[in-house]
């Protein structure tokens, strides 16, 4: 359905923004199709803000690196600041609720919003608010399949955090259910 | 030599270079970490002592290089890895391994700099990588990858390239390029036959001493060197010279770019080619031996040159020799750890085809 969708996803260190990305290289990869995975890195990591460019296509990628994002997946407030203007015309950008108090005013994009932290916590385990969002995306741009998904899950979460599988699977359904009902802002 | 490929992976190119050295029959891997190329160090360790080889890490990057004098002289398949500052300490000793004839794999995953610099990508050591880097009248064989695949598959060239004409081989990468993520196929383990060679000091059982130095007093001797050295690399100018080109056919304007920003140059000709502008690239892949025909060719075809580095501006005058005066040559760079869009290169694109030719 898309040929090739370019990704930034960006938050604070320690949201598990790297790893969203990682995640949907990986699934990419299950699917034989091309992937690059590009991390800002570096002493930001903790605690500051951090970002990587995930790109999923159909054909060979040329940059890992682009200033234009098909698809945006925002965490907090900075990065919103940082990278609303890059996401392409009519492309598509996913804030989380509550770390984003200014909202993007963008009108020639798809915008939502979703309460994922909030929604974690309901879930008693705060950790997995970057799986709802990394679900709320899919469910509107349904890139990779969702067992490709939940296999790369298994991947990058190393093994001494396995029994923690269910309760993120969990948070992905949980994701897609929430983008369904709701926050389907503007356009 | 056919190697056979096999399982796919996603992994960090310093990662995938680790892996490929363990492949290519890596004897022993002596470092000092830095960021942005531990992940290498890393590797091994955990690695090295479950399969095959030595892996240590030394007190410094002087001690490092050293130790992969030693080793190489001894006749072993070692490499070393470090990123610029790091570099910087061990050219004396790429000096005279280079000056010894001995084959090694360096590793120099580029910061940016000078000084202590940052940790992000940059491309501000193409002068110490292809003119000398240390002392004396000697060149590194130097490969540029663009792709996590080509760290792996570059890893098995350089210890091919490195035996075959007794000279240490660099692999010349950047921080980006260590920490990205894409797919990977790995050729299988034991592929790269190693013999060791008859100069290796393994001990003299029964024939004449080997000796290996760099030290020759006689100033007669030490020219006579320095003839065969000159000799031999010019041997590698007329047979190992490796670039890709896109879209040069019908080229009004060539981009130059190697490494990572070949990559960025590729999207920006994609760009351009949208708008109807007639661009090409041509990715130097050997460093040094430098692709001086290619360019010398489409000098004499082309508008105008346009080199993309992650400095201040390095290949561009290996570029202009090339061209000698034919067409312009321009360049456009970003410092310090910044990375050039393919937004930014088309802007320059068309900011140059604007201008109007001057004629003499």
């Amino acid at each position: 359905m898309y040929i090739t969708d370019e990704i930034i996803i960006a938050g604070f260190g320690g949201q598990g923004v790297l790893s969203m990305g990682k995640i949907l290289a990986y699934a990419a990869i299950y699917e034989n199709r091309e992937t690059s995975w590009m991390p800002s890195y570096g002493p930001e990591m903790r605690g500051g803000t951090a970002n990587c460019i995930t790109i999923i296509s159909e054909k060979k990628i040329s940059s890992p690196i682009v200033s234009k994002f098909d698809s945006a997946i925002i965490l907090n407030q900075p990065s919103l600041e940082k990278f609303e203007d890059h996401v392409k015309q009519h492309g598509f950008l996913f804030y989380e609720a509550s770390t984003i108090i200014k909202p993007p005013a963008r009108e020639d994009i798809m915008v939502y919003k979703i309460a994922a932290i909030e929604e974690a916590n309901k879930m008693g385990k705060k950790q997995i608010s970057n799986m709802i969002m990394l679900g709320a995306f899919l469910e509107i741009k349904p890139l990779v399949k969702m067992e490709s998904v939940l296999a790369a899950l298994k991947k990058v979460l190393p093994e001494r955090h396995h029994h923690l599988l269910p309760v993120n699977e969990q948070a992905l359904i949980r994701g897609k259910e929430l983008i369904e009902v709701n926050y389907h802002v503007s356009v | 030599m056919e190697t056979k490929k096999s399982e796919v992976r996603l992994m960090k190119g310093n990662e995938a270079l680790a892996e490929a050295a363990i492949r290519a029959g890596l004897d022993a891997y002596f470092g000092y970490p830095i960021t942005p190329q531990s992940e290498i160090l890393e590797y091994f360790t955990e690695q090295i002592p479950k399969r095959r080889g030595v892996v240590l890490q030394a007190e410094s990057e002087v001690a490092s290089i050293n130790m992969v004098y030693g080793a190489a002289g001894a006749g072993a398949r070692v490499m070393t890895s470090s990123s610029s500052p790091g570099m910087s300490l061990m050219q004396e000793g790429i000096s005279y391994i280079a000056a010894a004839e001995l084959p090694c794999l360096l590793v120099n995953v580029v910061r940016g700099g000078p000084g202590l610099g940052t940790i992000q990508p940059s491309q501000g050591d193409y002068f110490q990588a292809t003119k000398g880097g240390g002392h004396g009248d000697y060149r590194l064989i130097v490969l540029a990858p663009s792709s996590v695949q080509e760290m792996c598959d570059f890893v098995f060239d350089a210890f091919k390239l490195a035996e075959k004409y007794r000279n240490p081989a660099m692999i010349l990468s950047d921080g980006a390029l260590g920490q990205m993520m894409e797919k990977v196929e790995f050729p299988e383990e034991g592929s790269l036959p190693h013999i060791v060679p008859d100069w290796a000091t393994t001990g003299k059982k029964g024939r004449e001493r080997n000796f290996i130095t760099s030290l020759h007093m006689e100033p007669e001797k030490m020219e006579e060197i320095n003839l065969h050295l000159q000799k031999k690399y010019k041997t590698i100018e007329e047979n190992e010279v490796r670039y890709e080109t896109l879209d040069v056919e019908d080229a009004e304007i060539v981009l130059v770019a190697f490494g990572l920003p070949a990559r960025i140059c590729q999207k920006a000709v994609e760009l351009a080619r949208e708008k109807g502008i007639k661009a090409g690239l041509v990715r130097p892949i050997t460093l040094f031996p430098f692709p001086k025909k290619i360019l010398s060719d489409l000098s004499k075809k082309i508008d105008h040159f346009l080199v993309i580095e992650l400095n201040a501006g390095q290949m561009v005058e290996d570029v202009m020799l090339a061209a000698n005066g034919n067409c312009p040559v321009h360049f456009k760079g970003r410092m310090g750890g910044m990375i050039i869009q393919p937004e930014d290169v088309l802007e320059e694109i068309e900011k140059i085809i604007q201008q109007p030719i001057l004629q003499e």
